[in-house]
């Protein structure tokens, strides 16, 4: 699929397939080609080149509502001037159902999305989590087996988001729908999704189920992109099955999994913040890089600790505050560690580190 | 700088109180977040505090001095909303020295000040480009430079990263704290995003409904929250409700209503008092030999980057979230896998049970 606007080309041979009954996320950043992409398969927008099947029928020429899809924006849309139980009722009576169908339909929708309570509201007396569930049963009562959700939760207040994530998944899981939710919150992608697409540039970076995708990313982008990561120039110096060693800034030898980079070549080692840990002494069989804490940032669950290694790089470690939880300040000597498996090593990039981490 | 003090102050709007007798004080150099549901009153606060809306009751000083009457343009403060608002014909240097330009200062005067500004928010390579040719988190830096050059001691900040991809979001969370920091200036941050609340300020307000519940250092907030509304605001926790059957100095045994008993520290709680205990997932463990034992059969596994979430179902039906790193044992836990959670007692906070039920109290929206 290849979709151009003017010299930008939004959509760059992008091949994908989505299975029934499949929860997807297009994950990218602002630009990267994530809306066109829903827009073209909901047939809002035509691509240049390429075509979308759905159970194998070629759809380029269907209209949006002969599909089997139905769009949700972030913006939710409903009718203002109708209750709750006509914006959700609307599509069927439309599509002329019996009133007996319609309504049984209706209330199951309703009791679904938990606002069986509020039948007879309208939009503007609701909270914004409300009239995204509102919209939502409205979606599902189209009959549509395919959601496409742009942003969905990206409207609500940060705290009410996280609770919908789990809700929407349910929800679509419980219908058997297909889904294909596109965000640009890579925790939100990571937690929702059977398999992630991340996109940037208009074509599709990597593929794979939040798992794979988090632990072991194919780029130097995808690892910055989806969770953050500590990255840290250096030049590989020898390679055997058990691994590959990086010499980074100040002499300091780093084991890393096994690299096709090969000896003598610059390369980037990048390793998660939440795989690095931070104690006062060595721990067996890791990297171990001493250093200084700079900062020590609290954010709930976790703690973010910034470290300055003796080489004068610094990096950041985050870690769950649970039970076994231990607290460090500003200025206490720790060891930052990680295992050699955790870091993942890729060819320098031609057009620097910078740029490839930036792009976000 | 100035240190910011509101007494009682009561503003509404028809019959909704927007703000009903909040009483709070800044201090000098004083990194302050208020955090809330939508509607809680925390816009119409900095509003009040900026001058662009006039209190009906109560009273606002700056360093002592009554500013009720003073206006916005007389009181010393930068703003910045969250809605990027440049001026999309002038150049960053433009924007930037447009505060001063329009105060009278001569090139030479503003020169410096404006220098200063983009270094510290290290955009001065970039002073002759257009909004339209930044990223939208670098226009934004530049929105927090001009509400700087106008030598503001008072930064007021409403929503300032909330139109910014997550990303961005994170990263200019711990620059804007720098530059607070920095420039010894007083803030005061309205923001829906507690994560960014925590760790951006030295303290944290929690309003709902006009007034304000609770305040504290962001680690007291989420590890001690006084009440349940915070408890569920701040941060995520797991709610299960129960009466208590023992007390004794600081120890209470629950018996829940799904059951099991639980040992818990709490203070003013007595025999036969309904209750809510909760505790946050990453205090739940998934491991059989510790105390306080909840039995569930796992509904759901979610991958979180390096945490897993492990959603229980209990016996009665009660959901309880385990959050454990991924390379615990956790991570060999499988949906419909039968398991035995515990948390320890000094991580189980204790309520009263809410007047207008649990699920009331809870509810976001």
């Amino acid at each position: 699929m290849t979709k151009r606007f003017g010299e930008i080309t939004a959509l760059d041979g992008v091949n994908l397939s989505i299975e029934d009954g499949e929860y997807v996320c297009v994950l990218g950043p602002t630009g990267a080609g994530k809306t066109t992409f829903l827009r073209i398969v909901a047939g809002l927008l035509e691509p240049d080149e390429g075509e979308i099947y759905i159970d194998g029928k070629c759809v380029n020429n269907l209209p949006p509502e002969a599909r089997d899809t139905v769009y949700m924006f972030q913006q939710y849309a409903l009718f203002p001037h109708m209750t709750v139980w006509q914006n959700v009722s609307y599509g069927p009576e439309i599509k002329d159902w019996n009133r007996e169908k319609v309504e049984q339909l209706t209330a199951e929708i309703l009791e679904m999305v938990r606002l069986a309570e509020r039948r007879d509201a309208y939009p503007h007396e609701l909270s914004g989590g409300m009239q995204q569930r509102v919209a939502l049963g409205r979606g599902i009562a189209s009959g549509a087996r395919i959601l496409l959700l742009d942003e969905p939760l990206g409207a609500l207040d940060a705290r009410l988001r996280v609770g919908l994530r789990t809700q929407l998944r349910q929800l679509v899981k419980d219908q058997g729908l297909t889904a294909i939710h596109v965000t640009h919150d890579q925790e939100e992608a990571l937690m929702i999704a059977d398999r992630v697409v991340v996109l940037r540039n208009g074509r599709i970076e990597q593929t794979g189920t939040p798992h794979e995708v988090y632990s072991r990313p194919n780029s130097i982008f995808v690892a910055s992109f989806v969770g953050g990561a500590n990255f840290v120039e250096g030049t590989i110096i020898g390679s055997s099955d058990a691994g590959s060693v990086m010499e980074v800034l100040g002499g300091l030898q780093i084991k890393v999994a096994v690299s096709d980079v090969g000896a003598g070549e610059k390369a980037v080692l990048a390793f998660r913040r939440e795989d690095t840990w931070v104690g006062e002494e060595e721990v067996a069989g890791s990297n171990n890089l001493p250093g200084v804490i700079v900062s020590a940032t609290f954010i709930g669950d976790s703690m973010e600790y910034e470290i300055r290694l003796e080489n004068g790089v610094s990096i950041v470690s985050k870690i769950l505050m649970s039970d076994a939880f231990k607290a460090y300040t500003e200025g206490q000597r720790v060891v930052a560690s990680f295992p050699p498996e955790k870091g993942h090593v890729f060819p320098y990039p031609v057009m620097g580190l910078l740029k490839e981490v930036e792009a976000i | 700088m100035p240190e910011v003090k509101l007494v009682n102050v009561t503003k509404r709007y028809g019959k909704i109180v927007a703000n009903d007798g909040v009483t709070l004080t800044l201090k000098d150099g004083e990194y302050v977040s208020v955090i809330g549901p939508s509607g809680c009153g925390k816009s119409t606060l900095i509003k009040n505090i900026a001058g662009i809306i006039t209190p009906d009751e109560g009273e606002i000083y700056f360093d002592g001095r009554r500013v009720n009457e003073l206006p916005i343009e007389n009181r010393g403060i930068g703003y910045v909303f969250q809605n990027i608002a440049l001026f999309p014909h002038m150049s960053v240097w433009g924007n930037v020295t447009y505060g001063p330009r329009v105060r009278g200062l001569s090139p030479e005067e503003m020169r410096p000040l404006a220098i200063e500004m983009l270094e510290m928010i290290k955009v001065n390579e970039r002073s002759d480009a257009y909004p339209n040719e930044l990223s939208s988190g670098t226009q934004q830096k530049t929105a927090v430079a001009r509400a700087l050059t106008s030598r503001a001691e008072l930064l007021l900040l409403d929503e300032p990263l909330g139109a910014l991809d997550v990303k961005v979001r994170a990263a200019l969370r711990s620059e804007l704290k720098r530059l607070v920091k920095d420039l010894k200036l007083t803030a005061l941050h309205v923001t829906h995003d507690q994560e960014e609340a925590l760790s951006i300020s030295d303290r944290v307000v929690v309003m709902k409904m006009g007034r304000i519940v609770e305040e504290g250092a962001p680690i007291d907030l989420y590890t001690h929250p006084k009440n349940l509304f915070t408890a569920n605001f701040v941060g995520e926790a797991n709610f299960l409700a129960g009466e208590v059957v023992k007390a004794s100095g600081k120890n209470v045994l629950v018996e829940l209503e799904e059951g099991p008993e639980i040992r818990a520290e709490a203070s003013d709680q007595r025999m036969g008092d309904r209750v809510v205990t909760a505790f946050r997932p990453e205090f739940v463990n998934v491991e059989t030999n510790g105390v306080n034992r909840l039995k569930g059969r796992v509904v759901d596994v979610l991958y979180s980057g390096s945490t897993v979430r492990i959603r229980v179902k209990l016996g009665k039906g009660s959901i309880v979230v385990a959050k454990q790193m991924l390379h615990s044992e956790a991570a060999t836990i499988h949906v419909g896998d039968d398991i035995t959670l515990s948390i320890p007692p000094q991580r189980i906070l204790v309520y009263p049970y809410p007047e207008g039920g649990l699920e009331k109290e809870l509810a976001l929206e």
